[in-house]
Formats: C-alpha cells, structure tokens, sequence
C-alpha cells in the first residue's frame, strides 16, 4: 500500500514495503543452496530468490544430453568421509550424511535429473530458506550509514515486490548463451534448442562453432550418423587431462579426437568466429565465407554472386557445404540485472564472462556484494574447480566464514594445538582434506604460530588471494610467523600443448621434492604476514609471495602421505629448521635422561612427559630403538665395570649429547649444524 | 730449532700440495722434439727428462704413450719433463732405430742415461711417478730385502736420525707412489727405507699383518742410545697417502711432551691443528718429576692419536677442582676443556683412543657419503632420528594381539557405547608412531583385563573416521576417555604405560569419590579391602571426612573427584555418624584421611581450603611420598615442584640406615626446599646414564648428590669417604649452600635445536629456468636478468624475472613446439638419477 509513496531514498524504511534480509542470495543452485545451507546452520537470517519453482532450474536443461562430466566416486577403499569427497564431485557440503551423491546414483557420470533431485531434497531435507518463481529482475543501493556496509541491497521481482537486504550473495551462475553475430549468424542453432535426436541428423554435414565439452558433447552424439562433423574455435583444442583443468574437454567426451586423427572426416580448424559468414544456397545448403567478402558486397543479392573462398583458393578447408550450423560457445553471467551504482563489470580478457570480484569473492564494485559458484570462476579460471560443485563448495563456506567474522564477530573457526602436535597436524590435512585438494592452489590451511612458538592455531581452507588481509578477515592473530599449506602442481608440467606423460615425469626421492611434477602439498612459511604489496609483486608463476623457507612433500602414487621417512621426515626437518627447536617424539625413559642431565627439555618431553604424559614403550618397542642405535639399554650395565661400556657396540652411547663427557654422540641424534 | 724445521717443511709440502692439486697451473707439461738431434742437443745438465720415441708414422696408438703423456704434470712437480721424440723416417740411430727401444722410456740427467724403464713398468701415472721417482731417489731411499739389511741400517743410524720403514706390497702401486714422493720432500731429514718383502712386514708388525695392504713405520732412531736395543717404533694407522704420510711425519717431529705456563683455551699445538686432541697432564712443583715422567709415557703411548702438555698450575690460575689431574681439549671449535679426574695412565689412554674412534667412524662415514657422489650435502636428513618412529615402523609388521578390542566406527559408536556399563576409546591415527606405541601397550591391557566385568575396550581410528573424532572432540592423538552410561566421559591424562593404563582404566570403575555409606565400609575402605574390585590394586586411600553442615567443601571434595578420576582412590564419609570416625583418627571434619599401603599408616589433613583447584592440588601434593624411589613414570610428579633433587644412586635397595638418614634428611625442616630421594639403578637402569654424564668414570655406590634442577644445574657429590648420616649430609648441605664446594658437573644448558637441516628447496627453487635451458648458448645471455636473487626486494626479483622466463619458453618452443617444457625437464632429469618412472 504504502509502495507508490515512498519511492527513492526520501523512502523510510519500513517492513511493509520492503520485506527485509541479513542476506539475500540470487539463485537456488548449487552455491546458493550451499551457501544457505551454511547461513541456516549459522541461525542466520537470510532468503534464496529462485526463478524456477524448483531449485537447480540450470541442470534441468542442461547439459542438453543430460551426461554430467563431474565424477561420482562411489569407491575409494577409504571410509574417511573426508577424504571421499575428494573423488566425489557432485555432492554438497552438509552434516547430513544421507546427502552425498553416491546415495543418489551409481552412474560414474551421473545424469543431469540426478542432480536436479539431488538439489531438490537437498534444499528440503535441510530445511533452506528458498522462495521459489521469484526472478530477481533488478537490484539497486540505497546509501544507509546504519547499514553494515553503508548501503542496502534493493531487489526487485517480476511481480515487482521489493527486498531490502544487508549482504547480497549472487549464486545466480552463467546462464546466458555466448552468442558471435556476423553475417549469416541467422541460420546457426543454439546448443539451448538444437535437436539432441541423433535420427535428426542422419546423412547431413555439421560445423560445430565451439571448443568446449558442451561441443564435443555434441558432437559425440551425432558423430555415427553424420557425413563429417567439423570443428571451428579461435583456440586450440586443450584437453583436461594436460591441463589438469575439469573445464577443459574431458576425456569422455572427445571422440571426434579420434575420428579426426584416425582420417575418418571429422576435423578441427581453428579460426576466429568474427571473420566468418555464412551463406545459405538455393539448397539451402549452408557455404562458409569471410565476413571480409561480403563487406566489399555492395548490394545483398542472391547466392551467385557472393565470392566464396573456394574460388580464390580451390583448397579452402571449409569448402564443402553444411547442412547444419550449430552453436556451442557456452554461457556467461547475467549482468543486465544490477544497477550501475554497483558497478558490476565483466572481467577482461577470457575471463570477461565473470563479473569482477577479488579473491575473497567480494565484488570489485561494492562492498557488502558477493559472487559464489559458476560466476565467481575469474578468481581461478582455467587453474582450479572454483567455477565447479567440487570446487565453489569449499570457496562458498570460506566466503561464509568471512561474512561470519565480519558482522557477527565469529573469527574465524580454529584449533589450538601444542606444537609437539604441528606435523600431525599437517599430515593429518595433506592426507584428507578435500578443500585443499579440490581448491589447489586457492585454498589454503593457516598455521597461526603464538607463545613463541609453543602453541599453535590451525585455521582450515583460507583463500590465499586475501592472504595479506589473514588478520582483518578472520579475526586471527598472525605475530609470531605462519605457514601456508597449499597443493600444487609442478611449475611447468602441464598446459594445453605440453607431454604430460613424458619417462621419468614422477619425482620419488624426498629430496628432489620441490620438482615434483603431480599435485602434491607445499608448505610455505612465513616470518611475518606477506603485505599486499608482496602478493601484488608476486612472482607470476608463484601462488604465493616469496617466503621465509618452503617445503615440497614429495608427490605420491597414492596421494597418501605418511611415509615415516619420505613424507614425515623430511616435513618435520623442515618445521623445525623453520621453529629452531627439535620436534622429535622421546620415550619416557629419554625424557627422564634429560630431566636429570638438562635444564631444557625437548617440546615432546616439556608438553608430554613433565606433564605426566610420558610414552611409556613396550618391551619391542624398545628393544627396536636400542637396536636403531637411538636408545641406549642401561640393563646390561656392569657396575664393577668402571669404564664405560663402548667396547660392545659402538652405536649404542649414542642418545646422549656430547657435553664434555665421554659418551659418544651417535651422529645423526645429535647437533649436526653448527650453531 | 724444531720449530723452524716443521715451518720449513710445511711450506715446502703446502708448496708441493699446491703445484700438484692444480694439474693445470703450468703450461702444457708435454714437450715435442721433432728429432733426436734435436732433443740430445738441448739437454741441460742437471736436468732430467724421462723421454720416449715414437716413429713418426705411428704404427698404432700405443696405450702406455698415452699413460706418459698424462704422467707429463705430475712429473714437471719434481723437475722432470717427458718429452716426446719423433723419429724421422730413415733416422736408425740409437734410440730410433732398434724396433725395442720404441717401447721403452729413458731417463736422462743431463744427457747420461740413468735408466731406461720397459713399458710393463709404466703401466699407470701412480707407476710412472713411483719409479722414475725411485730412480731418482736411489740414494735417498734404501730398498731392503731381509731383516738383517733393516737391522744394520737401523743400527747405523742410532743417535743420528730417524728412519721411515715402508712396506707396500708392489712397485708401481699408488702406496709407493706416496713413499717415494714423500721422500722427495723428507728423504734429506729421515732416511727412508723400503720393502716388498712379506716376511719384513711380519717381522717389523705386531699382530697377524695383512700383506697386501701397505704399511709404514717411523722408527725414533735418533734417540736411541743404546745399541742393544731396537728403535722406538711408531706405526701409521691410517691407510697411505702423500697426505697421512705427511702428516704423520710432522706429528713425530713435535716434541714429545711441550711444557705450557698459560692458560689452556689458548693453547694450539701442532696436533689440534691436525684435528687431534691434546691431553694436558695438570702438575704441581712438588710433583713435578714423577708428573714429567708421567706425561712422557703417557705421550710415547698417544703418539700420532694424540699430543701432550704438562700444565703447570702454580704458574697457572685454574678455575677447577683441585683434585683434577688431566685435562682434555678436543680440537673442534668452541668445545670446552674437560678437566676430568683420572687415577691411571690407561684411563688416559681409553679416552683419547674412544674419542678417536668415534672420529674415526664419522670419518668413515663422511667417506662413503662422498663416493655416494654428489650426496654430500645430504647429511643423512633422510635417516630417522625419531626414536619413538623408528622403533614403531621396525615393528610394523608384528600383528597385535587386538581381537579383545572393539573396532569402533561411525557407524557403530553409539550403539557400542551402550554395550557395557564403562567404554573405553583409544582414539588413534593409524599412520602416526606416538599412537601406535600407544596402540601397542593398549593391547597388552587389553589381555590383562580379559574378563574384567562391564569394561569394554574399543578403538577409533581417526584416519578412517574423522567425523567421528570431530564429533567427540578429539583434536590430538592419540586419546584415551572413559564412557559411562549418563555420565561425562573422562579423559585419561597419565603416562601411556600398560600399567598406568590398566590402572586407572580399574580404578574409574567405581565413582571418584565414592560415597560410603557405613562406617564398616570406610573401615574396610581405608585398609583397602573395600569396594572388593580394587582390592587388589594397592594404592593410597584417600577419605573425606564431612559432617552434614560442611557442604561447601564436600561439593569441592566431589568436584574435585571427577578430576582426579581414575587416578587415586578417592573415598567420602558424611553420614551422621562422620563424628565418630573423626574421633577415632582425631580429625575434626572436614577432613582427609590418607591410608598409605593398605592402611599401615595412617594420616590426616584438616581441609582448610575449599577450592576445586586448591584442593586437586592439596591432594596431589599430599599422595607425594617424602623420600621416594624416583622412577621413570614417577618423576613429573616431584619435578613439578620445582625444587633441586637430594638423590641417592643405589645399585640395589638401600640400607636400612641410609634409609633411616635420608628419612631423616627428608622429614627435617629443610623438607620443604628440595626433594629427597633415591634411585634403584636396579629398577631404572637409565639412572646409569646420568651418572655417566655427571661423571667421567663411574663412581662406587651409592652416590648422593645434590642436583640443582631448576637453577643453575650444577651437580655436586656428596664426599664418598664420608658416611651417609644426617649430620654429615645437613652440613655438606650447608657448605655447598654456602658455595664452599665445587660441582662436579653442570646441566646442559643448551637448546633443543634442529638436530639436522633441511632441504633448502627455496634454494634450489631460485635459479628458475637457466639450468634447464636445452640450448646452451642461450644461457649465459639469460643468466644476468634471472640471476639477481637473495636479498633483493621480493617484488624487484618478481618483477625482473617475468619478462625474461617468458622469452625463455619461447625460445625454447620455437624449434618443436611439441616438446616445449618437456625437453629441458628429461634433460634436467638424466643428472638427478634415482627416480621411480614406473610405479
């Protein structure tokens, strides 16, 4: 009633006009029922506007021949939930265990419907906030200083009803097709219409303008009844498996690869879609030309009088006529919807189908304004899974654990371990996390050092672009130094034209680590917090600025890290060449040696055994250190014997320090670096 | 005068060192004469050359020529040159022109032949040097055939010089390579003498020699004086070359024992300058001769492992104990002089001797690391040095004993804990060592309380199941806790022992504290006998003795129960009749009762403070014995007061009068400034290696002492002629409090650092692209834009570095595009080896 009133910023907020949010998501996909999910278990108030009556409206269309190309795992051989979701590509983050995709097909490719049942029992099982055939058709500011960000996000629907909210989160994805206009253009179909019946395509010729799988999907369908399908991009192809990249053509979907390669007529060209044209015969077969001859065209006439390329070059390539054209050039994101004062812009370059944000998903033009899943991909597009349910899971709860710290004061979630426990806990992670493993590279564990390096805060998949605001944005003290783990590949191992399979492409020694080749875990450390200014300097090729020390975990076969001596060794030299202290596990036995014969102690036996939690050791166990040399046995000492004993073996006095005492030192237990 | 003679010679070695180390610091070594005229015309007198001569139509390249030539440098070091003698066609002179001669070398002084060597004697440059060397030396090294020969050399030099007696087991061999050119340097000094007979080796070595290694003496001729006896005879341990020879000569030629009036730390000698250490022998005037002597033997026994000085401290003021005698400074850098008490020459001996052996087997090691080529830096970083990790994956493959355990999952957790009336949960990692030793001793419980009524014992594994582990809360590993049916878990917090785990694990069947309902129960409680479950188990008990008014610290009593749960057997009295039993032990309540073994004795507390934390404290302190046998699993307990240790090392249990004296030490007034106690080196046989540390030689036990954890560590021993009384130990305590002892060793003040390095791969990360560069022509002009690394500003190498490594990668993808990235990398690969390509 009151709407036609008040209008523009003479308008008084009131709950009448204007139904009112903490947040307001755009888009009951994936990352929006993601990022609810995360806001209901929060106790949040917040809405999800969605323009279809069911969520996930994208997956019920696309892809057009319902395979979706993100794995399904069902077996690893582990049951570590954690570590599952590493090879399961299609489920949402969630305590409810019923709620993995596995439950929901068996298909290693599952099909598109799955996923759209997926997203519906998963937006009612968990009970979400989503309103359902409400198009967000506009979004506007009004400048509020009460407001946390100084301004309210106004939405509007399609029935023109009004939202008022504090934080906008846009998880609307990219939906819009990529359309190229040139001459011609008229006769092409969309990837969004085209017949998926391969009957329909039988006997004809086919250019495919496109590169992506959305393509070669396309392509496969119709590669068995087709005369020859050809292939058009800028580009050339790049394929998934060498560039590690999930958005690149998939192995699954490539069999035009083969056909083209194995001279059965299909083919790729490459070509810049802005020079073609395309003209229709009386036929109505369909003739490629250059947008370059019909421009010198004065009157559009018939057919006849249209130079063709063939006609200057008797060897064009594309010379013989299509029955069909088709489109496949993908999507981008919907910018049409927000006013200028939000300044939503594209990104430049290949990433302009994304609207601009920083690498803490925040967009560039206004603060308070979010972007989560498919259309926050510029932070890590053609690197990592940001633009992919496997990936902007793990970048949603981030973004959650932001806004957390921002307006309720909820730093940051941590663990505050004693430093006895720093390489467990690494170990622990490298070995099953799925955030950092899925989000390589983007993501990151935070070991916050503190208390001189006694204790230390261990923060969970941080985005590593915002490493430079650690403190601001997650309420965590950084001052005693940290480390940085990530994942990584090898610097210079894959990309689009590169061998990945190459002889001796696996490094296996622990020292040759840093060339390690498959993803693999890298720690950085740091003494102070790297400013903005160092990320902004950074070496291009590196993820992070240069740091205080770094460690390579050597790659693995298995992906599984805890070797003794390949993994786990070389780790801790590394902590504790980074912390100057000795991070060795003792028996209670060498911790009481110590007590009696040191006025410090190691941090095992300071934090375990003086706190009366010493490791006791059986019989064996003991028995095998005395036989490494690293313990001595005392048992056999003879008293009368006024000597020391070192005439039986030489490797047995060895536990001990050298301190002007004549018990020999075993070389590696003791101080090998000079001080 | 000696002196100048070692400086005399070190040069000329430090000379020739240098002239031979740098094969290509003369110019090109070997001469060419076109013809024999030629040659013969231009020799000089004086000057030697070993010459060959080849037809100048070669017939054929000729292996040993070869050999000769390469000979050339290392023979221009002691003034001979090889030269090359064409010989013209129709030449049919002496040297040219007999087809033999073409296979022979010549060495010429001047221009007189002095011999002429087949070519089966050259067969290397090791033999090429060895012999023309030995040609030249004829008159400076004697080559012996019998016993006789040596003996009658011997003789001759008695009280002239000394003799260097080498056997090597062939000519030719790179052992007589070393004698002859140490000869070359020393042969005016020593007469030099050799063998290739096995039977003078075995008459000259003690034991059973072996003939085939090389083997020299140095025999102190010159001191030698009467001529019945043989010379004085040194061996060369060490295997031979130019450099142990040297060295082992310029050990001999340093005075046998060097007097010294200054302060040890500055002392260097000789022998710290060859990295062996030197043994002061401390004197004192009176003594001085028996002193003299003592240091004389001692040096004839250290020769070549060791030097000697005699210290005399009169002239000397030295900070140290008087009673010592020796002192000991190793030649590394920084170590402090141990000033050790010794009571023989052989202890003398056993610790140099033990010192270099130690040495000796890191230089072993350091040898074999370095034939690992390329391997040097990686100072065994790869071997474990955890103890608690080697000792666990050496025991990997043993299967436990674990079919009494339950395998918990996430599955299945709930409903197990519902099983029995108490749970227990070792919550582990299956990949991490400190959990599975913990894993270990968790089965042997596990088999010692088969068939204990309503306990059930399980296991999580983390790593299998971390939402498990999340959920309960579980951030460490491992972790063991107690679920009862209702009630909050308990976590255990003790030492990870079986019997500290069956322990508590038995005591947290009944509730702590638990509540007595008559006073037959706390009777019985008190003697141990009651609840029945525990009788067995002999511990301290503890009640709390309320009446009905004194609620404020019962609630304290009880809370603070719950925390010492499991650890001591806590027992609550507040029934109407509490008054009688406080009357019975006269305590008024609230009180503590505290029954140590099973009731013999029995004390009270009056509980002033109501607390949780004073209280837990309170409790701790009071089950703490006054004059305990320190073990290894009850020592935290008294280390947490802080206090420095009275401890009396026994080998077995102590008398009944030093118990009696130390009890009485203990309960004086001094009671409360230190911990009194003893250790059976019986039951904690590691108490040996304290006392080796605080003690060069193992004292007689007992031993008391006095140790100063806490502040300051020194460690003193009560006087062992002294008998250990009271009196005698309050006194002893005084004046060491007074400062009038002195400590007989001091803690280890030192940090626990790193004990290796790590791969430096920030290092070896830097240097991007240079050294992978397949064209090698490109690299130099990359090298000046990519090398400015280190401390430069972080963002001035990122920015510097971009633009080139991009012209790099496009350089390197211009010739084959398909390679680019790839190629480099296999080249790089090939000098790294060791890599897994298969699986």
């Amino acid at each position: 009633l009151g709407l036609a009133l008040c209008a523009g910023s003479l308008c008084v907020v009131s709950g009448a006009t204007f139904l009112y949010h903490d947040y307001c998501v755009i888009g009951a996909g994936p990352a929006g029922l993601q990022v609810a999910y995360f806001f209901q278990q929060a106790g949040r108030d917040y809405i999800v506007f969605e323009r279809s009556h069911a969520p996930g409206s994208f997956f019920a269309l696309y892809p057009r021949h319902r395979k979706l190309i993100s794995i399904n795992k069902q077996y690893t051989g582990k049951s570590n939930s954690e570590f599952n979701l590493r090879h399961d590509w299609n489920s949402l983050l969630s305590h409810d265990r019923r709620l993995l995709f596995r439950h929901y097909s068996r298909d290693f490719f599952p099909n598109a419907d799955t996923m759209v049942r997926y997203l519906e029992d998963f937006a009612s099982l968990l009970k979400l906030q989503v309103q359902y055939n409400t198009a967000i058709i506009h979004v506007t500011l009004e400048k509020n200083e009460q407001a946390w960000n100084g301004h309210y996000f106004l939405l509007t629907d399609q029935d023109r009803k009004n939202y008022k909210c504090s934080c906008l989160l846009v998880a609307a994805g990219t939906w819009v097709p990529n359309v190229v206009n040139f001459p011609g253009s008229e006769y092409v179909e969309g990837y969004e219409t085209v017949s998926i019946n391969p009957e329909d395509f039988t006997g004809q010729t086919v250019l495919i303008l496109g590169r992506g799988n959305s393509a070669f999907e396309t392509a496969e369908n119709i590669l068995g009844v087709t005369n020859f399908i050809h292939m058009v991009s800028r580009s050339r192809v790049r394929l998934s498996w060498a560039t590690h990249y999930v958005g690149d053509l998939r192995a699954i979907n490539n069999g035009l690869l083969d056909t083209y390669q194995l001279k059965s007529l299909d083919g790729l060209l490459e070509g810049d879609l802005e020079d073609l044209a395309i003209v229709k015969d009386k036929k109505g077969k369909l003739h490629i030309t250059l947008r370059f001859y019909l421009e010198n065209r004065n009157i559009s006439s018939d057919i006849d009088s249209i130079t063709l390329p063939q006609d200057e070059l008797d060897n064009f390539a594309t010379r013989a006529p299509y029955d069909r054209v088709i489109r496949c050039l993908g999507w981008k994101f919907d910018f049409s919807i927000y006013n200028r004062s939000l300044r939503m812009m594209p990104g430049k370059g290949n990433i302009k189908k994304y609207p601009q944000i920083k690498p803490s998903y925040e967009s560039r033009g206004t603060r308070g304004l979010f972007v989560l899943g498919t259309a926050s991909h510029s932070v890590d597009f053609r690197k990592s899974a940001g633009g992919f349910i496997h990936g902007f899971r793990y970048t949603t709860r981030a973004v959650h654990h932001l806004l957390e710290n921002r307006h309720h004061g909820v730093p940051w979630p941590s663990t505050v371990y004693p430093i006895t426990q720093l390489t467990n806990s690494i170990i622990k992670r490298v070995n099953e996390a799925s955030g950092l493993y899925q989000m390589f590279s983007v993501l990151a564990d935070i070991i916050l050092l503190r208390d001189n390096a006694t204790i230390f805060e261990y923060l969970e998949e941080y985005p590593i672009g915002v490493l430079a605001e650690l403190e601001m944005q997650t309420g965590r003290k950084a001052r005693n130094g940290l480390f940085v783990i990530i994942m990584e590949y090898g610097r210079n191992f894959s990309g689009a034209d590169k061998d990945v399979f190459y002889y001796n492409r696996a490094v296996g020694e622990a020292q040759h680590a840093w060339q390690s080749n498959f993803l693999h875990p890298v720690i950085y450390y740091y003494k102070h917090l790297p400013t903005e200014r160092e990320m902004r300097l950074r070496h291009p090729d590196w993820p992070l600025p240069r740091p205080d020390a770094i460690h390579h975990i050597v790659e693995d076969f298995l992906t599984d890290w805890t070797a003794p001596n390949a993994h786990i060794l070389p780790l801790r030299r590394f902590l504790e060449n980074c912390l100057s202290t000795d991070l060795r596990n003792f028996f209670a036995e060498s911790c009481f040696l110590f007590a009696f014969t040191h006025e410090k102690l190691p941090p095992s036996c300071q934090q375990g055994y003086v706190r009366m939690q010493g490791l006791v050791g059986g019989q064996e166990l003991r028995h095998h250190a005395v036989q490494a040399g690293l313990l001595q046995d005392y048992t056999h000492t003879d008293f009368s014997d006024d000597r020391p004993p070192d005439s039986h073996d030489g490797s047995q006095e060895q536990l001990m320090r050298d301190h002007g005492i004549p018990v020999h030192p075993l070389q590696h237990l003791v101080n090998a670096k000079d001080e | 005068m000696s002196a100048r003679k070692d400086r005399w010679v070190s040069s000329l070695v430090f000379l020739l060192f240098c002239v031979s180390s740098i094969p290509k610091c003369g110019s090109a070594s070997l001469q060419q004469e076109p013809s024999p005229q030629h040659y013969f015309s231009a020799l000089e007198a004086g000057k030697t050359s070993l010459a060959f001569f080849t037809p100048s139509v070669s017939p054929g390249a000729q292996p040993f020529l070869e050999q000769i030539e390469s000979s050339a440098e290392a023979l221009q070091d002691y003034g001979v040159s090889v030269v090359k003698v064409n010989c013209p066609k129709e030449d049919v002179s002496k040297y040219c022109g007999k087809e033999n001669a073409l296979r022979k070398a010549f060495l010429f002084r001047g221009n007189r032949l002095i011999r002429e060597f087949p070519t089966d004697a050259l067969f290397d440059v090791n033999s090429i040097v060895a012999n023309v060397l030995f040609a030249l030396l004829f008159n400076e090294v004697k080559y012996v055939e019998t016993l006789a020969d040596l003996e009658n050399i011997e003789n001759v030099l008695k009280g002239k010089s000394n003799m260097v007696f080498a056997y090597v087991p062939a000519t030719g061999t790179a052992e007589h390579r070393a004698v002859m050119e140490a000869a070359f340097v020393y042969g005016t000094i020593h007469q030099f003498v050799l063998t290739t007979e096995a039977a003078l080796l075995k008459a000259t070595s003690h034991d059973d020699p072996d003939v085939s290694s090389a083997w020299l003496l140095f025999c102190h001729c010159q001191q030698a004086t009467e001529p019945a006896q043989p010379c004085r005879r040194t061996a060369l341990a060490q295997p031979l070359t130019l450099l142990s020879i040297h060295r082992h000569l310029k050990l001999m030629g340093a005075p046998l024992v060097t007097e010294v009036a200054e302060d040890p730390e500055k002392i260097s000698t000789v022998h710290l300058q060859l990295g062996l250490p030197l043994v002061f022998i401390l004197s004192q005037k009176e003594t001085y001769e028996a002193d003299r002597r003592t240091a004389e033997f001692v040096a004839w026994q250290l020769l070549g492992k060791a030097g000697v000085a005699l210290l005399s401290r009169d002239l000397v003021d030295l900070n140290v104990l008087q009673r010592s005698n020796v002192a000991l400074k190793t030649p590394e850098e920084g170590m402090p002089i141990q000033y050790l008490v010794l009571e023989d020459t052989d202890e003398v001996i056993t610790l140099v001797e033990d010192k270099n052996k130690v040495k000796q087997i890191q230089e072993d090691e350091q040898e074999e690391e370095e034939e690992d080529e390329e391997e040097k830096e990686n100072n065994n970083q790869d071997i474990q040095d955890d103890q608690v990790v080697e000792a666990v994956s050496r025991d990997k493959k043993r299967e436990l004993p674990l079919e009494q355990v339950l395998v918990l999952t996430e599955e299945n957790f709930h409903s197990s804990l519902s099983k029995a009336a108490r749970t227990v949960v070792l919550f582990y990692a299956s990949w991490e060592a400190v959990s599975l030793a913990v894993l270990r001793s968790y089965s042997e419980v596990a088999s010692l309380l088969k068939g204990t009524p309503g306990v059930l014992l399980s296991r999580a594994n983390c790593w299998d199941w971390p939402g498990l582990c999340s959920q309960e809360n579980v951030t460490q590993f491992p972790t063991m806790r107690i679920y009862k049916e209702g009630q909050q878990s308990v976590t255990y917090g003790g030492m990870w022992g079986t019997e500290e785990l069956s322990s508590f694990i038995l005591l947290s069947q009944v509730s702590c504290p638990l509540k007595l309902a008559t006073m037959d129960e706390a009777e019985g409680y008190l003697r141990g006998e009651f609840p029945p479950e525990l009788s067995s188990h002999h511990h301290t008990s503890l009640l709390g003795v309320f009446s009905t008014a004194t609620s404020e610290a019962r609630e304290a009593f009880e809370e603070a129960g719950n925390i010492l749960s499991g650890h001591i057997r806590m027992g609550m009295y507040f029934e109407d009749d509490a008054l009688s039993l406080s009357r019975k032990y006269s305590v008024s309540p609230p009180a503590l009762l505290l029954a140590r073994s099973g009731g013999r004795s029995m004390e009270s507390i009056a509980l002033s403070k109501h607390s949780v934390q004073d209280m837990v404290q309170m409790i701790r302190y009071q089950l703490l014995d006054i004059f305990p046998e320190i073990t290894v699993s009850n020592l935290p307990q008294y280390l947490q007061l802080g206090k420095p240790f009275l401890i009396l090392f026994s080998a077995g249990d102590i008398s009944q009068m030093e118990s009696e004296e130390m009890l009485k030490v203990a309960k004086g007034r001094a009671q409360q400034t230190f911990v009194a106690c003893w250790l059976n080196l019986k039951n904690t046989p590691v108490g040996h290696g304290i006392l080796r540390t605080y003690f060069s030689t193992m004292p007689s036990l007992p031993v008391l002492l006095w140790v100063k954890l806490h502040a300051g560590g020194q460690v003193f021993k009560f006087p062992s002629e002294q008998p250990i009384t009271e009196m005698n130990i309050l006194s002893w305590l005084e004046k060491l409090q007074a400062g009038l002892e002195i400590p007989s060793s001091t803690l280890s003040e030192e940090d626990w650092k790193p004990p290796l390095p790590a791969y430096d791969f920030l290092q070896m990360m830097e240097p991007p692209v240079p050294e992978l560069s397949p064209h090698p022509g490109d690299t130099p002009a990359q090298q000046p834009s990519q090398s400015p690394r280190g401390d430069t500003a972080r963002g001035d190498t990122a920015t510097r570095e971009e633009p080139s490594q991009e012209s790099t990668a496009e350089e390197i993808g211009s010739p084959g595009r398909g390679l680019r990235g790839t190629a480099p990398r296999l080249a790089a690969r090939d000098k790294q080896g060791k890599r897994h390509s298969e699986l």
